[in-house]
């Protein structure tokens, strides 16, 4: 059997291996290190994470990009970085992280009566 | 049948059959991005052929005065009705030779299609210029798997000669004129040879050079492989008439 798990934790990925792999047999794909694809869908607005893919490297992965997720015209841009290049937060630290935000509600501009004219609010 | 429809006959079939070659590949790839770069080809390649055989078939019904559809020239013809360029239908050995035929292929497509653009049958050219984008892409991705196979290592390095030493034979159709044909395919030789260089110098490989070169397709005197193509495309139509999705 052939079967690989693969996990990443972003901001963790030791630079020989791209990635933390639990198989036995590693398959020839695992070559490959992984990339994010952000893709801006039309001028002027940012470009969003779309997913991620396996290159060889910068030029592949977006050529790969391009056939992967803009093949119904989802964008006009990519960008791609491999992924151990991704910093993240620890899971772990969610609790100080966030939660101290909840209970701030005048953090939310929602006690001004804005003025008619004000639109798009 | 007038030189026109027999061109766009020869497109229609030459499409049809390299697209029907790679879609073997579909779920077959090396990787899955891989499989679908392949496949979105594969497709460009047949929404190519549709073009063409929509466009035959409107001229043939003209000209014939009865209705004969694009799916009818697709599936219920044989092999000495195909105009398809050899090329297209030797079938897969590895990637390899997938990426070489597709860069051959496309590189010659392009050339063929700048020339097509001009002509004066508006619809030809109009497909011509839809196309040469899509083809413009072919050419890039299936270039840089030439060079990263070619420049690679010693497995890959082999493995793209060996399709080199397959393949190169069947390029010398592209320049070989059929009586029937509208562009003048003789002088983009030496262009072709000058892109094909580039890259591979590139790659580190070399062109053969006096090798006997293949030729019969163009007025449909085809290799052994593709009445085995066609038995597959053209099961359906033929042993249920009509049948339709």
């Amino acid at each position: 059997m052939n079967i690989q798990i693969r996990k990443f934790y972003y901001g963790d990925i030791p630079e020989e291996t791209g990635g933390n792999s639990t198989s036995i047999k590693t398959t020839q794909e695992s070559g490959w290190p992984l990339w994010e694809i952000f893709i801006r869908s039309k001028q002027g607005l940012d470009h969003k994470h779309a997913g991620s893919l396996h290159a060889a490297d910068a030029q592949m992965a977006i050529e790969n990009a391009r056939d992967v997720y803009t093949r119904r015209q989802e964008g006009v841009s990519i960008w791609v970085v491999e992924s151990k290049y991704i910093h993240a937060t620890n899971p772990d630290d969610a609790e100080m992280f966030y939660e101290p935000a909840a209970d701030k509600v005048y953090r939310h501009p929602t006690f001004y009566d804005l003025p008619d004219e004000v639109k798009h609010m | 049948m007038s030189p026109i429809i027999n061109q766009t006959l020869q497109l229609a079939d030459t499409c049809l059959i390299l697209g029907q070659r790679n879609s073997e590949w579909c779920a077959h790839g090396p990787i899955l991005e891989q499989d679908i770069a392949i496949t979105n080809i594969t497709l460009d390649l047949i929404g190519q052929a549709r073009h063409f055989y929509q466009y035959a078939a409107e001229l043939i019904s003209k000209s014939e005065n009865k209705t004969i559809t694009e799916d009818a020239l697709a599936y219920l013809r044989t092999e000495r009705a195909f105009k398809n360029w050899l090329i297209c239908e030797l079938p897969n050995e590895d990637w390899a030779h997938t990426v070489l035929r597709q860069f051959f292929f496309s590189s010659f497509q392009l050339l063929l299609f700048e020339e097509l653009e001009k002509n004066s049958d508006s619809q030809l050219s109009a497909i011509a210029t839809k196309s040469i984008k899509e083809i413009k892409y072919h050419i890039k991705w299936s270039s840089e798997w030439v060079i990263r196979l070619g420049d690679g290592t010693e497995e890959s390095n082999n493995r793209i000669n060996k399709a080199l030493q397959i393949l190169w034979p069947y390029t010398g159709e592209f320049f070989m004129p059929a009586d029937y044909e509208i562009i003048s395919v003789g002088p983009l030789q030496e262009k072709w040879l000058l892109s094909i260089k580039e890259i591979f110098d590139e790659a580190g490989l070399t062109m053969p050079e006096n090798i006997f070169m293949q030729s019969g397709g163009k007025s449909g005197i085809h290799t052994e492989h593709l009445g085995f193509i066609l038995s597959e495309l053209q099961y359906l139509q033929r042993a249920y008439p009509g049948a339709e999705w």
